[in-house]
């Protein structure tokens, strides 16, 4: 392998990276956190998906041509705005009567990802759609003839950065952090200290539920969007958390790095679909050895 | 299970199998015949279900793959057979020219049949009793099955050659000379199909009212304590996902006979999702309730998706919620409580202390 195919391989395996670590933050926080299975995961990152579409559509339509360049920076707040909205009214409208019942949240959450499927093939129809690149972001960087660094990864590489700072201030270094961090721990002691759990939850929820929607904005440069979108990347969002360790951000982070770099690696060496089964057996196995994830915090519960 | 619970499904499953044999057959068109032996087919699955989930507290999304293993080992014998003396056709479209070490056993029915109900099972053995062995369990077994189901998939789908690949393997005639496609057949292989489902309810009661039975509900409430007695419960555990296995197994072979082909997406991570529902559904803790689970569900997807084309995921969604929300325990569990308050009114089972007999 020379040195520039090695380069290459290394920034596959990031852009890969970022990819599945956008996509199971915020699941790490729902799943990992709350304990809450929400199989509608993927689906809020479709959401995420068809705003970003929608905005595209908007911009191109009611304002000059030069804003259409722009739309991502609209279409990433209007995607979070509206999956932490949504967010917000599923933990308030369902998720909130079935605490303590994670495998109950499973079957109910299944049942919203079916209803918000359904929604997005009325709404949108059952084909794909996608949104236009904006021309800053086609091409690639060419440092030598053998290395190029597509700018739309570039661009999800640096968001990824930002988004994950963003939510590690958030949650360890504001107030409202040290609150959801307290409830997660220990809800009825929060609650007698005088932490109003309730709105915790919510907000905790909605938190994730708009990061699955920057995911799934994102994910529009890389692909086109349809109803069942959200069904392929609920798997791996799992795995990801699960290989991490549950209640760990950091885990998470680490297991997708180590997902994302291996995978890359392998399909370099074997067919793709040979390198996608090594990876879940390695997963399992993993998980054999240390059942609550490679990087599980020790506690006595 | 106590006995009154007991006598409710004892009594449930035998006017289920007065339905299944003596109505059903003789009123349903060959059409819906064909599809109510393809719901039958997943019952199999959903009493696993509730053996495993409802009373041992192993919620497991990989069904699928037992279903699909004794799916595919039935569609390799049928294949062979139907494409004999040469190769399936699907291998030779992908340039293999020799069958594949691995497909030899099932030249014989003999062998299809014993690896059908041994595999799998043995299989769900090795693996869940080392999961369990290492204390994996609630929603990281769930998971660990779920990633199973999916490795499932892709290895399939992915060796094109020897597995047929996503479109699976389809189009044969005959089980052993005899004719299977076809109104007649069909009928017949309905009725042997409702037979092995009465000795599969049969077994799931005997069961669950057995020791085992108990000791598999102090395990899913309190599985410290029951350690901590003496028992391993692991090894009791792992037993238990054996017999599901084993059972949804039995179910996949009938699907292949009777829908003619079996296919990844039979098996994979949102079938195996689903046969949870159709168990969640009937109900978690009872046997004959998941049967009906699976014929409701199967009939509710069926007729929608035929009458509302456009928005049918919509009630099926909704169908869910509203089992999680306000049916936990499915539709059994209404009936259960409902014969549980009508008992309750009458004095004679009063006792002095007022203390329910």
């Amino acid at each position: 392998m020379s040195f520039d195919i090695a380069v290459m391989q290394a920034f596959n395996g990031i852009s890969l990276f970022t990819i599945l670590l956008l996509m199971s933050l915020g699941l790490a926080i729902v799943f990992g956190l709350m304990g809450v299975i929400n199989m509608a995961h993927g689906e809020l990152m479709a959401m995420g998906a068809y705003a970003t579409y929608l905005t595209a559509k908007v911009c191109e339509h009611l304002l000059p041509g030069w804003w259409l360049a722009a739309y991502l920076f609209i279409a990433i707040p209007v995607a979070f705005a509206v999956t932490f909205a949504a967010g917000y009214v599923i933990e308030r409208g369902l998720i909130r009567f079935l605490y303590n019942r994670p495998l109950d949240t499973l079957l109910a959450t299944w049942g919203l990802s079916l209803i918000l499927q359904q929604t997005y093939r009325s709404l949108f129809g059952a084909q794909e759609v996608s949104v236009p690149l904006p021309g800053w972001l086609a091409g690639a960087w060419e440092p030598t003839a053998d290395m190029q660094f597509p700018l739309n990864r570039l661009f999800i590489i640096a968001l990824t950065a930002v988004v994950g700072i963003a939510v590690y201030w958030l949650l360890y270094r504001t107030r409202w952090g040290l609150e959801v961090r307290s409830v997660m721990q220990n809800r009825p002691m929060a609650s007698a200290v005088g932490i109003n759990t309730a709105r915790v939850d919510a907000m905790t929820f909605a938190l994730g539920s708009g990061l699955a929607g920057i995911a799934g904005s994102v994910f529009t440069m890389v692909g086109s969007t349809n109803p069942g979108t959200g069904q392929l990347y609920i798997v791996d969002a799992f795995i990801v958390v699960v290989f991490g360790g549950v209640q760990s951000l950091l885990g998470t982070a680490l297991s997708g790095f180590a997902i994302a770099e291996s995978q890359t690696v392998l399909e370099y060496l074997m067919s793709g679909s040979m390198a996608r089964v090594s990876i879940l057996a390695l997963v399992i196995v993993v998980l054999y050895f240390r059942p609550q994830g490679l990087f599980a915090s020790r506690t006595r519960s | 299970m106590g006995e009154n619970k007991l006598k409710l499904e004892i009594v449930s499953a035998v006017v289920l199998m007065i339905l299944l044999l003596g109505i059903v057959p003789f009123v349903l068109d060959p059409f819906r015949m064909n599809l109510m032996s393809k719901y039958l087919a997943f019952a199999f699955v959903a009493i696993g279900i509730v053996l495993t989930w409802g009373y041992g507290g192993m919620l497991s999304l990989g069904q699928g793959i037992f279903f699909g293993l004794g799916g595919y080992m039935l569609a390799m014998f049928l294949k062979l057979e139907a494409s004999a003396p040469e190769l399936p056709d699907f291998m030779v479209w992908s340039s293999v020219e020799q069958l594949p070490l691995w497909w030899e056993p099932f030249r014989r029915f003999g062998w299809t049949l014993f690896f059908i109900v041994v595999l799998p099972a043995a299989l769900a053995y090795l693996f869940s009793y080392a999961v369990f062995k290492k204390r994996v369990s609630g929603v990281y077994f769930s998971i660990v099955t779920l990633a199973l189901a999916l490795t499932m998939t892709v290895l399939i789908v992915g060796q094109q050659g020897d597995t047929g690949g996503a479109n699976g393997i389809t189009d044969f005639r005959t089980l052993m000379q005899m004719p299977i496609t076809g109104d007649g057949p069909q009928r017949v292989l309905y009725f042997v199909e409702v037979f092995v489902l009465a000795a599969v309810i049969g077994a799931a009661l005997f069961v669950a009212r057995s020791r085992l039975g108990k000791v598999l509900i102090a395990i899913r409430d309190q599985e410290g304590r029951v350690r901590f007695s003496g028992y391993n419960t692991a090894h009791i555990k792992a037993a238990v996902f054996a017999l599901a296995a084993l059972f949804s197994s039995l179910g996949g072979a009938f699907y292949t006979l009777q829908v003619g082909l079996i296919a990844p997406n039979a098996m994979g991570v949102v079938a195996s999702v689903e046969m949870v529902i159709f168990a969640a559904v009937g109900g978690r803790l009872s046997v004959v309730g998941a049967v009906v689970g699976a014929v409701l569900v199967g009939f509710l997807r069926s007729y929608l998706s035929e009458t509302f084309p456009e928005t049918w995921l919509y009630f099926l969604g909704a169908l869910f919620l509203i089992v999680v929300l306000v049916l936990p325990n499915g539709l059994f569990g209404l009936l259960d409580r409902w014969m549980l308050t009508r008992e309750k009114r009458r004095p004679e089972n009063i006792n002095v202390l007022g203390v329910r007999a």
